[in-house]
């Protein structure tokens, strides 16, 4: 087998929901050894969170925990007990990392805390992924996918003028405080590795969108540098715009195209549009406003001829920018994507034969592996607990009478 | 002063636009020496402006958004665009803190070699550049690891490097439309056409996943020796945060639609309008529990006992009605207020936060997220600041976004080690050095 990345990392993973376990995703799909500690009987909360296959509600079917949980191991313990709790600060000794994403102050009360988990294990590094982080007057409070965007992120910007603020589809804030809490785990992990430092991460959901780049960073530094507030556009967008150029999502044969345009692109337009009249002396000045009306007439019976697929064809030949307003349905079909043969098949033994979306980055000299579905509830309890733990079989079924594992 | 994770790490850098200066940024704060490599001879469209010297009247003014795809990103220091707009720009600056900037001309061969000697000493390059850029410029994988055998390379055009589409050119605005993303986010009762997100998560989560990359290079390298090639693709890292909606395709053949602001399973789910102008407050409740607490929270009204709100399925159905009550309570309240009401109660809500809001809010100021900066061309502001808190070793903005070329200096002469006299030659002939460009 191929040595991966992470192959010597070994993880063990106290999170649910989506932005913890996706942050451990992506150690476990560079090589790591992620355990996924759950709550016997129960499990991650991401297990009865719908869609599920065939729309029949199952711990094993959930697909937003089968996607977030490959390669990882899966085993169940109740931290709340004090067994529990002992077993728990076994793995950790045999750990390199914990992360974990319970609200601020219940490690501590499980007697977990960074501080008991350094003191068994001196090089442990440890992130807590929260709301709001670990302190401050938010710490305790109460958040979801929206009012995390809300807050953090630059909702009171999207959408139009005169209606609410609309949320971004999907839980992509989530899935971006889990992606950023990989990078400061990776961070603080070479640091406790190389450099002997090893401590505790604490990441505020809040805050990975407020300092994300193309959210409220660089929004807030316009309101500090000019007093800029962003607002919402009123439609139609020509009343914003400051060149007659197309920007924004057109309707075409058959669907929607989102277009983007710089101004020094415009011989590009010319050709790719093969509209003779785009020539013409008055057209050359792109930032007169009033030959808006005209310039529309042309580009909308343009894209009313033209299907989404072929705009994106004409646009790419003419190294100019235009997409397709994909469905989901048609990004699984995308030529592109086939040929990178990003989508991926896993087999599970309750879901079956499933295509996944693929690993996100491609590393020459230590490719992806072949990979493991997510794990059944306990699925790898036995395997933990004897081989790293040294449990004998008959303890496991005592820890089980008892409700531990 | 304990050290930073990443310090002794160079990372030799060519981002453009967001999600690459997003990339390197990530590891800068984390310590590491992010060197970009900018040309006076070459302009990258929006990463330092739209144009060297924007006319006027393509500046936007206070109290206006901009126009066009980049929106309220392009805001020039109290809207001057000034002798240097390309060093007062807000898109540049905000991703800029700890990196430095020196200028060298790639398309010469006098270029390419400084370029290389600078390679020889570095442990990443990674550039966010168009497929087939940095080829046309010699600079493959292959030609960089001739000078340097264990350098970790990463190269993170929109539809990466390999495939039948890489030389599409795609912003953000077009891989979100391309993933799917675009799809999911609209108004239920309108269409895409006024959707106008300004919002590209694809720069969000091709940012952050490149800096992971590189980091799970650097710890291979740091234990093997060997250094590799990353070939990320930025669509390739939205469609996993797209998770549900494509598990469902391929679960369920089921194409999902967009809910606006409303969800699957919870009620009341959505924003609230408040007190004052064009003020909201996000409000989801996901269990029973938390449905208690907003009517605790709002006095208990009569209409809450009704048949049509009794369990969370007849509240799902009718949640038309219910989101009008919710609204004549909140918008009595100002949107701090309905927050700190429901939270006490244990509902999660929170206010639509504008950027004022947000300088003034009580937890990012709790937790110092804003940092003072002084910078040369642009004043003294104040900067949003680190996306988590390391304690022991605690990250900062150690240094301003670069003015072009500000670093020249230490990089040719202390980096490089080149004579006065070699220094001297290449500037002069415009192949390193500069602060302005010459376009």
């Amino acid at each position: 087998m191929v040595e991966q990345a992470l192959s010597d990392v070994m993880v063990v993973d106290l999170t649910w929901h989506i932005a913890g376990p996706y942050c451990t995703k992506l150690l476990a799909d560079y090589g790591a050894e992620v355990i996924k500690v759950e709550k016997p009987g129960q499990g991650d909360p991401a297990r009865r969170m719908g869609p599920f296959l065939g729309d029949i509600p199952d711990p094993e079917k959930s697909g937003v925990f089968l996607h977030l949980n490959t390669n990882k191991k899966g085993i169940t313990l109740n931290l709340k007990s004090a067994t529990g709790q002992k077993m728990f600060k076994d793995l950790v000794r045999n750990a390199d990392i914990v992360v974990e994403s319970f609200r601020p102050g219940v490690m501590a009360r499980l007697g977990l805390d960074y501080e008991s988990l350094n003191e068994i294990k001196p090089q442990l590094m440890m992130t807590s992924i929260s709301n709001f982080g670990q302190t401050g007057p938010y710490r305790d409070f109460k958040a979801t996918e929206i009012v995390e965007y809300a807050m953090g992120g630059e909702m009171y910007s999207t959408g139009i003028a005169g209606r609410e603020p609309l949320k971004l589809g999907g839980n992509v804030v989530q899935y971006q405080a889990g992606t950023v809490a990989a990078v400061a785990t990776m961070g603080a992990f070479i640091g406790a590795r190389y450099q002997d430092i090893s401590q505790h991460v604490d990441v505020s959901i809040m805050e990975t969108q407020a300092g994300t780049i193309d959210r409220r960073m660089v929004f807030l530094l316009g309101y500090a540098y000019g007093g800029v507030l962003t607002n919402r556009w009123p439609p139609p967008r020509e009343s914003v715009k400051m060149m007659f150029l197309p920007a924004g999502v057109y309707p075409c044969k058959d669907g929607f195209v989102n277009v983007l345009s710089l101004p020094h692109w415009w011989p590009r337009y010319i050709e790719a549009l093969g509209v003779p009249e785009l020539r013409e002396d008055r057209f050359q000045n792109l930032y007169n406003m009033e030959l808006t009306e005209e310039f529309d007439a042309i580009w909308y019976s343009w894209l009313a001829d033209h299907t989404k697929d072929e705009v994106f064809e004409i646009f790419r030949r003419h190294q100019l920018a235009a997409a397709p307003v994909s469905t989901p349905m048609d990004v699984l079909a995308n030529a592109h994507l086939k040929d990178r043969q990003y989508f991926q098949e896993i087999e599970h033994p309750v879901a079956g034969r499933l295509v996944y979306p693929g690993v996100p980055f491609n590393m020459s000299e230590t490719p992806a592996q072949d990979r493991r579905p997510a794990p059944l509830l306990g699925e790898h309890n036995e395997e933990i607990y004897s081989k790293i733990l040294g449990y004998k079989e008959d303890d496991l079924i005592r820890l089980k009478e008892r409700g531990v594992i | 002063m304990p050290r930073l994770p990443l310090e002794g790490i160079r990372i030799v850098a060519m981002p453009v636009v967001l999600a690459g200066p997003f990339a390197v940024m990530l590891l800068g704060d984390l310590g590491a020496e992010v060197i970009l490599v900018e040309s006076i001879l070459h302009f990258p469209p929006i990463t330092r402006g739209a144009l060297p010297r924007p006319p006027q009247f393509i500046v936007p003014t206070t109290g206006e958004t901009s126009g066009g795809a980049t929106g309220g990103l392009t805001t020039y220091v109290n809207h001057e665009a000034g002798e240097r707009p390309w060093d007062r720009f807000s898109l540049f600056n905000a991703g800029g803190r700890n990196k430095l900037s020196c200028c060298i001309d790639l398309t010469r061969p006098e270029g390419l070699d400084v370029f290389r000697r600078l390679i020889k000493v570095s442990d990443v390059f990674m550039e966010s550049y168009a497929a087939g850029v940095l080829e046309k410029l010699g600079l493959t994988y292959d030609t960089i690891r001739e000078v340097k055998p264990d350098i970790i390379y990463l190269s993170m055009p929109g539809l990466g490097g390999t495939g039948c589409h890489k030389d599409a050119t795609m912003f953000g605005a077009q891989l979100q439309a391309l993933a799917g993303h675009t799809w999911l986010t609209r108004y239920p009762d309108l269409d895409y056409t006024t959707t106008q997100s300004q919002l590209f998560h694809c720069d969000a989560s091709s940012g952050a996943t490149a800096a992971f990359g590189i980091l799970c290079a650097l710890h291979y390298r740091n234990r093997t020796g060997k250094g590799q090639y990353i070939d990320l693709a930025q669509i390739e890292t939205l469609i996993p945060h797209l998770g549900e909606a494509v598990m469902d395709y391929t679960m369920n053949q089921r194409v999902q639609h967009p809910m606006g602001n409303r969800h699957p399973s919870m009620t009341p789910h959505g924003v609230y309008r408040c007190r004052g102008e064009d003020r909201w407050v996000a409000i989801s409740v996901s269990s029973d529990e938390e449905w208690e607490g907003l009517c605790r929270a709002i006095g208990n009204p009569t209409w809450a006992k009704e048949e049509r709100f009794c369990d969370a399925l007849s509240r799902w159905r009718n949640q038309d009605e219910l989101d009008r009550l919710i609204e004549d309570w909140t918008s009595q309240h100002d949107h701090y207020e309905v927050m700190h009401i429901l939270q006490r109660e244990g509902v999660p809500a929170g206010p639509v936060m504008d950027q004022r809001d947000a300088y003034h809010d009580a937890q990012l100021i709790s937790r110092g997220f804003f940092e003072v900066v002084s910078h040369r061309e642009a004043g003294t502001h104040l900067y949003p600041g680190m996306l988590w808190k390391m304690p022991k070793t605690p990250m900062s903005i150690r240094r301003p976004p670069p003015c072009l070329g500000e670093h020249n200096d230490y990089v040719f002469r202390d980096v490089l080690g080149m004579s006065e006299d070699e220094v001297a030659e290449l500037e002069k002939e415009n192949i390193i050095g500069g602060d302005t460009y010459l376009v």
